[in-house]
């Protein structure tokens, strides 16, 4: 936590030594005031002296007003501290993450990477602004105290020798017995937090089974195990404070008893006495405050690991020292040379011994069952992944060798999850040619068979799309990220299962009208459907990450007997009814 | 010499004249440094107030909590307080512990001062020869001109020659003990009390919404966003359970004080009171003021963070595409700007809320002068004894705190509020129709099924199915054929009750299925979805779903059934192993396979069933379509049918269209017709089987 707090306010260093001036400042204004309040009694009110009492009155509205303006400076520049602190990191976090390839994201997953942008920054950030407004300003308030008090009388100075251990004690023993509870109260916010969402997410299949009191009572064993633990962590604090204030009052009772004893012998003026009793409940109300912070410690140690881990993640795939420049005319051809993939740590490949070539102008299949890697092979190309054993080629050049963006700007990928940014049916679109026509996207959704409902669609281009693409349907979100890359018009078109959405004869539709389309273009399809892909002119049968097969349909059909196995099981019974 | 003109006791203001327990700043109402006010903190420890720091980290300065922008302050604020009803007999103790704790905090100073003045008369009597009378000793200061001393000296209790009579001081000490612990243990009490108040109405409001949930018709889910209810139920509660603790007492106590204190300084002097009272308006009028833009620019920064969740959820979601497409420097550039507005947002609102700690603390100053001031003239004109000025100045100060206690508790109430009525807003959401009060009973229906006039619309002006008649004989097999659309999930909507139809009826088994309970209808039917539903637990438990008590072998059994026990048993925990629905070790359709064994296990005289399309492998689908032959077996049902074979094989075909069911009939019947279906069936069918082939 230390390293990345002095990494992220080193900018601020400048502002934090001037809060820290501010600071001190404060706390010696808020040690002399007290000195002015008795002088005003004191000088003025006892002896019925108005003018003392204005005299000294405009003396400490003074020093209050400028107190004041201190503190206000202060908290101006601790909040632009702290939060600028939040900005940077969480900026530093984004960027970070943006350089991830698809293992890492899927490593944290989408979800945690979020909570650790946002909550866990959070904890850190209140930390600092806790820290620039109370923390620091304890200690000095602390020392000053112990000054002033010495100063006044030393042997009554050693209370504090035994009351300041004392709290420390208590809250230690507190605090031990409060973490692990705190991290319990997380846990147990977790289960709540998944219950909830599955009973959301399955409230059909809930009610469908007449289970909706079984997840009651589900949610509700949840609800009281996290009951059970914050009510005993308050309990606990509950404690505290009370504690706390009897150990205080009754150290100013150990100072009036002691105190008399030295004002009887002549040792201490009872005015010092009175002021006396003031240090020390300055003080040790600091210690109580300052170790009442370190609550947020923890939790703050907690966030900063997790966003350390992000921050210190190196990603698998990276852009080159020195990269390549690609042909300045790209023929699209891809090129796959005994490329093995395995996952980091993985004993057996996913991929193994993959070699083929998708030449321009061509349509490439990939085929096989679940789980055989055809999408790992598509992931390849764009440097999703990459290879851990042979090369990827784009036109010859090895595509580790590539800047990363000279690779994307070759590639339109349609991913199998066809995924929709939130804004309008234009504004995704444009996702990959920002200066297309509004003349380019209707031909775009024309061939991808999506014009039709888009017209349908209040607003036509300017329909707005909600997240994830919510709005419209599975097919017509296929349709649209086809659309969106046909846009995008690189050489090389990557269809990861596009078309499992769409009916049989929009499939076709669409098939039609992109053979017309993308004539010169190096096509790469993986598919589960035969129909989809029997027009092929190379059609890769992949089986337990080998390649056990390469051909036309009619090739592969007389030879291949997975291929076989894939196409009779699809279309057997049709067959027989034809 | 200290003499007589040394200083008054408690003079400096000691302990408790500040009356500032300041242990709020440490509960994480308001981050300022409780010593903000002037004179340094004294315990004023009577009046500690108790509270845990919350159960859950920092909820201060509203970070990270829903937006706050309450539509109805007044009314939702009422309505929470309403909520801590059944707690009323504990809010009650607590309510005398904490007027017994006030009374402790303002007698407290006194009792220091008495104190201090003992210790004084004992410094003073010292000072002079003993055996000399108080009196003779006035009369000797007064011959010398001293007459002020002489006054003072002459309201003391001298015993000249003796030192501080330690008997008398011992004696105020142990009292001072004794008040002190007691003030404690009462806190202690008062804030464990709270503490279950506090929690015990979280857990309720919890538990009422989870209920409340239950009862919400499925049009609610499908009309708001899970993030959105999730957020309610959880961080909402959870934002209102911390503040209350946080608050609860705290408010009790402060404005108990707030009355203590005032009705002491009426009593001491009510002119000077009356002075001091001014600072309660002007304290509120820079609160509000100051908490009124906080709380917009809190507003605003809620705004921002949830535009920048928004934003890298999307990012992180689309991870691939973004790179893909390579926009990362667009994207990266989009959260620059909703991050540095965060910032602004934020830090705008740190800093304006926490002006009210300087500026609170510059009005008790200002208050302190003027009563000194007064205070001052009253006791040059013989108005007012000194040491009742010196009390009073004392009480000021204590009474300042809470003002300041209060409003930091109003700031961090209005999230509560706000979030109050976000989860008031949801309990009252209006429910399902309620069930009719003269059920049907139904144990095991025949599984016959008709569709009598049936309409039904999503939106009323957008007419969905208008009309529809339909009976289907029991174990019968209707296939609803059409291209993709919304089709399944109105019939599973309405046969399931899910939605009410807006005319017409159902019967199963010809009963009205609304003259059944939901429970008993739903009973009837089985579900096999693409998108499936597992919950988080062993594939035991997602098997058994439908039938809690269904014995090991029936479990093996209907896993069998839907041939997936082979695949369960490669697991390394077998029917052990924990799945969820984002499960990663369950392709999706082997997860299909699963809850076709679990529809097995729970018997259904109905099944709706979906027939799995290309996102599942070949294998699976075969054992997928056998699975399913089984199941059907007996049973009536309807089946979103991709497969010619299912489609032909149906005693009725549904053909739909963009929802609308436009075609019925047998297979025969509707190609006679020549109409969609036919067209359907030569271009889905015919034409794909003579290309492939």
């Amino acid at each position: 936590m230390i390293n990345l707090l002095c990494t992220y306010l080193r900018p601020y260093r400048g502002q934090i030594a001037l809060v820290l001036v501010l600071l001190l400042f404060q706390a010696i204004g808020n040690l002399y005031l007290p000195n002015l309040n008795a002088d005003i009694i004191n000088g003025g009110v006892s002896r019925g002296d108005t003018d003392h009492i204005l005299r000294v009155g405009v003396v400490m509205l003074a020093v209050a007003g400028l107190l004041g303006l201190t503190a206000i400076a202060s908290v101006f520049f601790s909040a632009r501290i702290a939060m600028g602190f939040g900005r940077d990191l969480r900026r530093a976090i984004f960027t970070k993450v943006e350089t991830f390839s698809q293992v890492e994201v899927n490593q944290f997953g989408p979800a945690s990477l979020i909570t650790r942008n946002t909550n866990d920054v959070q904890q850190v950030q209140t930390l600092v602004f806790m820290a620039l407004t109370v923390i620091v300003s304890a200690p000095i308030l602390i020392v000053g105290g112990i000054i002033l008090a010495v100063r006044t009388d030393v042997p009554l100075s050693g209370l504090l020798v035994v009351v300041i251990p004392l709290m420390a004690a208590v809250i230690t023993v507190v605090m031990s017995r409060a973490i692990p509870l705190f991290q319990a109260v997380q846990t147990k916010l977790d289960r709540i937090n998944q219950v909830m969402r599955e009973t959301l997410s399955g409230v059909r299949v809930i009610r469908a089974f007449v289970r909706t009191h079984h997840e009651e009572v589900r949610f509700d064993a949840a609800s009281r195990d996290l009951f059970e633990t914050t009510i005993s962590v308050n309990r606990l604090f509950a404690l505290v404070i009370p504690t706390m204030t009897a150990i205080l009052n009754l150290s100013t009772v150990a100072v009036m008893w002691f105190g008399a004893q030295r004002v009887d012998s002549g040792a201490l003026n009872i005015g010092d006495l009175t002021a006396f009793l003031q240090y020390i409940t300055q003080i040790l109300f600091a210690v109580l405050t300052a170790v009442f912070m370190f609550i947020f410690i923890p939790r703050a140690a907690v966030s900063s690991r997790r966003i350390r881990e992000v921050l210190e993640t190196m990603p698998l795939v990276k852009d080159p020292e020195h990269p390549v420049q690609p042909a300045t005319s790209p023929q699209g051809r891809v090129e796959f040379r005994d490329v093995e993939f395995r996952y980091l740590g993985a004993e057996e490949p996913v991929l193994r011994d993959i070699t083929f070539t998708a030449e321009p102008g061509s349509t490439t299949a990939i085929v096989g069952s679940t789980g055989a890697g055809k999408s790992t092979i598509a992931n390849l190309i764009p440097r999703l992944y990459d290879a851990s054993a042979g090369s990827v080629r784009l036109d010859g050049i090895d595509i580790r060798d590539m800047a990363r963006e000279d690779v994307w700007r070759e590639i339109s990928l349609i991913p199998q999850k066809a995924f929709l940014f939130s804004g309008t049916v234009a504004s995704n679109l444009r996702y990959g040619d920002e200066n297309a026509t509004d003349d380019d996207l209707w031909r775009a959704l024309e061939i991808a068979q999506a014009a039709d409902f888009v017209r349908e669609m209040e607003g036509g281009l300017d329909a707005p799309i909600t997240q994830g693409g919510s709005n419209v349907s599975g097919g017509q979100r296929q349709r649209l990220a086809i659309a969106r890359a046909l846009v995008k018009r690189a050489p090389i078109f990557i269809f990861d299962d596009s078309f499992s959405a769409l009916d049989f004869s929009t499939d076709a539709r669409l098939r039609a009208a992109l053979g017309r389309e993308l004539g010169g273009a190096t096509v790469i399809i993986v598919a589960q459907r035969v129909g989809t892909i029997r027009n092929a002119d190379r059609i890769v049968v992949v089986d337990a990450g080998r390649v056990v097969g390469i051909g036309t349909h009619h090739e592969l059909l007389a030879t291949n007997e997975t291929y076989r196995e894939i196409v009779y099981s699809q279309l057997s019974e049709e067959e027989a009814a034809a | 010499m200290s003499g007589p003109d040394g200083r008054q006791p408690g003079a400096t203001g000691g302990p408790g004249a500040s009356g500032n327990p300041g242990t709020s700043g440490v509960r994480g109402a308001r981050p300022g440094p409780p010593a903000g006010a002037p004179s340094a903190p004294a315990p004023g420890g009577l009046g500690a107030r108790p509270g845990g720091p919350g159960g859950r980290g920092p909820g201060m300065m509203g970070m990270g909590l829903p937006p706050a922008k309450s539509k109805d302050f007044r009314g939702s604020s009422r309505r929470l307080f309403a909520r801590l009803r059944p707690e009323r007999r504990r809010i009650a103790i607590v309510l005398v512990l904490a007027v017994v704790s006030v009374v402790f905090a303002v007698s407290g100073p006194k009792i220091l001062g008495n104190a201090i003045n003992i210790i004084f008369e004992g410094v003073i009597s010292r000072q002079f020869p003993s055996g000399v009378s108080q009196a003779q000793l006035v009369a000797t200061l007064r011959s010398q001109g001293q007459d002020q001393l002489a006054t003072m000296i002459s309201t003391l209790h001298l015993v000249p020659g003796s030192g501080v009579d330690f008997g008398a001081l011992g004696g105020i000490l142990a009292l001072l003990v004794a008040v002190y612990l007691l003030s404690s243990v009462f806190a202690w009490i008062q804030a464990y009390i709270m503490a279950g108040v506090t929690q015990r109405t979280v857990l309720r409001l919890r538990e009422d919404v989870d209920r409340k949930l239950g009862r919400l018709p499925l049009r609610y889910f499908d009309e708001h966003p899970r993030g959105d209810l999730l957020s309610r139920v959880t961080n909402d509660i959870d934002n209102i359970g911390q503040s209350l603790q946080q608050t609860l007492t705290q408010l009790i106590t402060a404005l108990l004080t707030i009355i203590g204190v005032l009705m002491v300084m009426f009593l001491i002097d009510p002119l000077l009171a009356f002075v001091s009272l001014l600072a309660v308006p002007a304290s509120l009028a820079v609160t509000l003021v100051i908490v009124r833009r906080s709380q917009r620019q809190f507003v605003a920064q809620w705004a921002s963070t949830g535009a920048l969740n928004g934003h890298v959820e999307e990012m992180h979601t689309g991870h691939a595409i973004v790179k893909a497409f390579g926009r990362q420097r667009q994207a990266i550039e989009t959260f620059e700007t909703e991050n540095e507005r965060l910032y602004e947002a934020s830090s705008r609102a740190q800093f304006i809320s926490g002006i009210i700690q300087p500026a609170m603390s510059f009005i008790s100053n200002l208050n302190y002068v003027v009563i000194a001031v007064v205070g001052g003239l009253r006791v040059a004109s013989g108005q007012m004894s000194l040491g009742d000025v010196v009390a009073f100045i004392q009480y000021s100060r204590q009474f300042t705190f809470p003002i300041i206690q209060t409003a930091s508790i109003v700031n961090l109430l209005q999230s509560a509020v706000a979030s109050a009525e976000r989860v008031f807003e949801l309990l009252d959401e209006p429910e399902e129709t309620p069930e009719t009060s003269t059920p049907q009973a139904i144990v095991k229906a025949g599984g016959a099924v008709t569709f009598e006039d049936v309409s039904f619309r999503y939106q009323p002006d957008r007419p969905l199915i208008d009309d529809l008649d339909l009976r289907v004989e029991a174990g019968a097999t209707v296939a609803i054929v059409g291209p993709t659309g919304a089709g399944k999930t109105t019939l599973v909507n309405l046969l399931m009750r899910f939605y009410e139809l807006d005319g017409g009826r159902i019967t199963v088994d010809g009963i009205d299925t609304r003259d059944l309970t939901r429970d008993d209808l739903r009973r009837q039917f089985g579900m096999v979805l693409q998108d499936t539903w597992l919950f988080r637990g062993s594939i035991r438990e997602n098997i058994a779903y439908g039938a809690l008590d269904a014995s090991e072998e029936q479990i093996m059994a209907a896993a069998e059934a839907a041939h997936v026990d082979h695949f369960v048993r490669t697991l390394p925990d077998a029917y052990d192993t924990i799945i969820d629905d984002d499960a990663s070790n369950v392709s999706a359709g082997e997860k299909q396979l699963l809850t076709i064994a679990r529809a097995f296990l729970a018997d259904p005289p109905i099944l709706i069933l979906d027939e799995a399309t290309s996102s599942v492998d070949t294998r699976t689908e075969v054992l997928i379509q056998r699975a399913m032959a089984t199941l059907m077996r007996g049973r009536t049902t309807f089946v979103i049918a991709h497969r010619l074979s299912t489609i032909r094989d149906a005693d009725m075909i549904m053909v739909m269209d963009r929802g609308h069911i436009i075609e019925q009939g047998t297979h025969a019947e509707l190609l006679a017709r020549h109409g969609f279906y036919y067209d359907l069936y030569r271009s889905q069918f015919l034409e794909p089987l003579a290309e492939a082939i």
